[in-house]
């Protein structure tokens, strides 16, 4: 008699890797399933929509093939595409202003000095208080202009349009004696009266350039410092190319927040015809358009600024 | 040699137990502050403390004074907005903005309606975005890239792009037809219409449930859309978040795990018993981010709150009636009453930034946000 002999059957045991693989997969969990069925489709469903006619009920809604119709009318709009002409001119001219402005705060704002907890928590108050409603109340503010306004006690003088810090007059005064062209001075002039807008907006880079600085050595300044670099050589030499990838960081970042900006013309625009009567897929078509070539805009700087100025790149 | 220490000996002036005071020669004060004071490094100094201390009290000055010309209009009476000699200072002290706002818009019922929603979705999104953030930055497993670009393109698509069909999509809410499913409507199976007939005929959801229709559940006008959103890390700038979280993740030591692994602890509960703790600064960063981004939210309260039954903070912004008047400085003064409102609707979120302002540095701090 021949007994089988059964050999006992092996549990599997996976391994750590196995398992910690299988640990990373529950973590994104939410996401993944989030992205997957709730994400995609509203993504999809707002390219689809933009070819339809929508009509909602109580019930459900109709789709009504509309083709490109939408997008005809959309380039058709003279207003849109003056509109979206300002807008790129103003993402042109806010990007490398907010970017510079932030930067130069943030090494202001690591260095030690007396009062520097005060000042930053004076400096970010706008990232947690001057967003959304506040900005739509800011945006359109005449009390600010009037308390600021000292024209109403007459000083004599005739100019009433003190709403600006500086008039473009001083500024031409100072600068009249340097080769300097005519539009880098309208550049500067608009920065500064923009100033409030730019410090609003500026917020979040800041933090990202604050944390990009506190994570450079201490040891390399101190070592450039014994070999007798000079703060201006420091800052070029050693901080920026160390801060350089938060630039791009940082470029990205702003050029996705302007569009949830208030003194976004396009987006304003675009809110408009939304709320307006039977906008809603019209504003969506837009919307994209807009996008797109934001987008595009986007890859261009992304490809600009991390060929040239990206110097440092940690490896992992 | 002892004759010469003996010279150079410092003259003892007074001797206790514990100190001994001597004289010794010194150059003279006036030529030592000379030194101090003329050199070419200490008025460098001084010119940079006094060009630094100027800007940022200059910065500071343009972010504080729309605050102040807030505070200033919103005590003021109606008659101060057409007197020209009144700016920032009130002659006639009132407090009728604020009696109004709270009275005639219920502020009362807006703020704890606003405050459920924003701490709800605020908690719900730290911890999510916590577990995604960690699950990137700690786990190699195969679509880890994947999963990590796809939070980046979250964060690309602004949502204003999307305003329609996130209105569309939460108005008729169904995940793979499956509500309507249930209702016994018909499922879209590859281009083939499957009818449920068997629950169609018992109809366990009458259509009686006013909020359950034949396509999907109408979640607009509730917190539905914000907390489901939450939940799969993909409110607003979420994105944003996990990508700060996962930086900081990636500084933690491995060797703080593998010790708690070696102890037999779990993944799950290595994470929620090591790995939190520490990172209690950032996450009371992005709290503070996700609190007070949605407290002021006009987006989303304006897709999915489309009527008045929700009564949410930022929609409280007008001019209640019994302070509309007509007379010349209108137009003034109904901005003041806006400001007013607005200052309302962000004094909790001020008491709370004064509480909270220096996690906000510390966690970023810590994070060692790098590019790469």
């Amino acid at each position: 008699m021949t007994k089988e002999l059964k050999a006992p059957k092996k549990r599997k045991i996976a391994s750590l890797d196995r398992r910690k693989a299988r640990g990373g997969w529950l973590f994104v969990l939410p996401f993944v399933i989030g992205f997957i069925l709730v994400y995609m489709p509203i993504v999809i469903d707002s390219i689809k929509y933009s070819f339809y006619e929508i009509k909602m009920g109580a019930a459900g809604y109709q789709l009504i093939d509309a083709g490109w119709t939408h997008y005809k009318t959309a380039i058709g709009d003279s207003e849109f595409i003056e509109k979206l002409g300002e807008g790129l001119k103003n993402l042109a001219f806010d990007i490398p202003m907010i970017l510079i402005f932030s930067l130069f705060m943030a090494v202001l704002l690591n260095q030690k000095m007396a009062g520097r907890a005060a000042f930053r928590a004076i400096f970010f108050i706008p990232v947690i208080l001057s967003t959304g409603i506040m900005e739509s109340i800011e945006s359109q503010n005449i009390l600010s202009e009037y308390m600021g306004d000292s024209s109403g006690i007459d000083d004599g003088s005739g100019s009433s349009t003190s709403g600006n810090i500086v008039s473009a007059m001083d500024i031409e005064r100072l600068f009249e004696g340097m080769a300097i062209g005519e539009g880098l001075l309208k550049y500067v002039l608009v920065a500064i009266n923009d100033i409030y807008d730019i410090v609003n907006r500026s917020g979040v880079q800041m933090l990202i350039f604050l944390a990009g600085l506190q994570s450079i050595s201490p040891a390399i300044y101190e070592s450039v410092q014994i070999d007798g670099a000079t703060a201006w050589e420091t800052f070029w030499k050693i901080t920026f190319p160390m801060i350089s990838p938060m630039i791009l960081v940082n470029a990205v970042y702003t050029i996705i927040d302007s569009f949830t900006t208030n003194s976004n013309v396009v987006m304003t625009y675009i809110d408009t015809i939304y709320n307006g009567k039977d906008g809603m897929v019209l504003s969506s078509a837009m919307s994209w358009i807009y996008f797109l070539i934001v987008i595009l805009v986007l890859a261009a700087i992304a490809g600009i600024i991390s060929s040239a100025m990206v110097f440092y790149q940690r490896r992992d | 040699m002892n004759a010469q220490n003996l010279d150079n000996k410092p003259k003892v002036r007074k001797e206790t137990k514990n100190k001994i005071r001597v004289e010794f020669e010194r150059t003279p004060l006036k030529e030592r502050l000379k030194a101090k004071l003329l050199s070419m490094y200490f008025v460098k100094k001084v010119v940079w403390f006094l060009f630094r201390l100027i800007l940022l009290i200059g910065i500071s000055y343009v972010v504080l004074f729309p605050f102040f010309t807030k505070i200033a209009g919103s005590v003021m009476a109606p008659e101060d907005f057409v007197d020209v000699t009144v700016r920032l200072i009130p002659k006639n002290f009132s407090l009728d903005m604020y009696k109004a706002i709270w009275t005639e818009l219920n502020y009362l019922e807006a703020f704890i309606n606003t405050f459920l929603l924003s701490l709800s979705t605020a908690l719900v999104q730290t911890f999510i975005c916590c577990m995604i953030a960690y699950g990137l930055a700690k786990f190699k497993f195969r679509g880890n890239k994947f999963v990590f670009l796809a939070v980046v393109f979250s964060l690309v698509i602004p949502h204003q792009t999307l305003q329609l069909s996130l209105f569309v999509n939460f108005k008729y809410f169904d995940i793979l037809g499956i509500f309507q499913f249930l209702n016994g409507g018909g499922i879209n199976f590859f281009g083939k219409t499957i009818t449920n007939e068997f629950l169609s005929k018992i109809d366990i959801f009458p259509n009686a449930w006013e909020t359950f229709t034949a396509s999907g559940i109408n979640l607009t006008n509730t917190y539905w859309p914000l907390i489901v959103l939450s939940i799969t890390g993909l409110a607003f700038k979420n994105g944003l978040y996990i990508f700060m979280l996962r930086q900081f993740f990636r500084g933690v030591p491995d060797e703080l795990e593998e010790s708690a692994y070696i102890d037999g602890s779990g993944i799950m509960r290595t994470f929620l018993t090591i790995i939190l703790p520490i990172s209690i600064p950032m996450m009371i960063t992005v709290f503070l981010f996700a609190f007070s981004w949605q407290w002021t939210d006009d987006f989303y309260t304006n897709v999915f709150f489309t009527t008045n039954k929700v009564k949410l903070l930022p929609k409280i912004v007008g001019v209640p009636s019994s302070l509309s008047n007509d007379y010349a400085g209108q137009n003034i003064y109904y901005a003041a009453i806006r400001n007013t409102c607005g200052l309302m609707i962000i004094a909790p979120l001020i008491v709370m930034y004064l509480f909270c302002q220096r996690y906000l540095v510390q966690g970023i701090e810590r994070s060692g946000l790098t590019a790469d």
